[in-house]
């Protein structure tokens, strides 16, 4: 299924829903414009919720760190929520739960952000 | 699945639609051969990145050159072969995306992936001057019942026309 990403205002944050896969091509374009937009509109502080993301490879794991960079880089904080299993031990198997902040419940991550 | 080896391969473009095409194929080989849910998804993400690799950093994304694709399966594994057409590497060239300096990196994680999944991993030189990667999985135990596995002699490159 092609990545689908739509955001929501949440207090001080930005949830950014994502469904589908985040692969080479379109997914990770996707995830890349779509954070960029958020950027130029101020949002910095993002949270990815990935619980419809089923399949990431890495491609999209690149643009993932990638989007954690650019939004750090400008200030702002970028955090995931609701992890599959398979993208959990994707991060797990590359070091990436020592970079992300990663959260189960929103509200808990929202309250990280302040 | 029948104890006769068996040979498929097919010639890829390089472009991103190729990655899915290749993954797919090789996912319903591995269905068909009884793997589990989790091994399927485990060789289809290391052909992806196997292809990804191919396109990318062995072809550098350009159209005229070819992606070479062979799957053979034997009596206890499945061997998978891609091929492109750039100038090849050595594993020890690749960086470790472990490393804590790498960690951030937004590339460099396919050969880790498929290293991590599959049983068999290797990068030779393949006839064409590019590099082969040649990984393979061992079929499931209860479709070989009297060889355990220890009839694996590891990936070889693949010697197909």
């Amino acid at each position: 299924m092609p990545l689908r990403a739509t955001h929501r205002d949440a207090g001080q944050a930005t949830v950014l829903d994502l469904s589908g896969k985040i692969t080479l091509g379109e997914g990770s374009a996707l995830l890349r414009t779509t954070v960029r937009k958020l950027l130029d509109d101020q949002r910095t502080r993002i949270l990815l919720n990935l619980a419809d993301v089923d399949y990431i490879d890495s491609s999209g794991i690149g643009e993932l760190v990638s989007a954690y960079t650019t939004v750090k880089g400008r200030g702002g904080e970028l955090k995931l929520l609701h992890l599959t299993k398979k993208v959990h031990d994707l991060l797990q198997l590359t070091k990436l739960f020592t970079v992300f902040e990663v959260y189960s419940d929103e509200s808990t991550a929202l309250n990280s952000f302040q | 699945m029948g104890t006769d080896p068996k040979h498929l391969e097919i010639t890829l473009e390089t472009q991103v639609d190729s990655v899915n095409v290749a993954e797919e194929m090789c996912l319903r080989v591995a269905e068909a051969a009884g793997f589990g849910e989790d091994d399927c998804y485990k060789i289809g993400m290391s052909v992806r990145e196997g292809v990804i690799n191919a396109f990318h950093y062995g072809n550098k994304e350009r159209p005229d050159k070819k992606i070479h694709l062979a799957v053979d399966l034997t009596n206890d594994k499945m061997i998978i072969h891609v091929l492109d057409e750039g100038t090849g590497f050595t594993l020890a060239s690749v960086p470790d995306p472990l490393a804590e300096e790498n960690l951030l990196s937004t590339s460099g994680r396919g050969i880790f992936l498929m290293r991590a999944f599959m049983d068999e991993f290797d990068v030779v030189s393949g006839r064409t001057g590019g590099a082969e990667i040649v990984m393979a999985k061992k079929l499931p135990l209860q479709e070989n019942p009297g060889t355990n596995g220890q009839g694996s002699q590891g990936a070889s490159p693949h010697q197909g026309a």
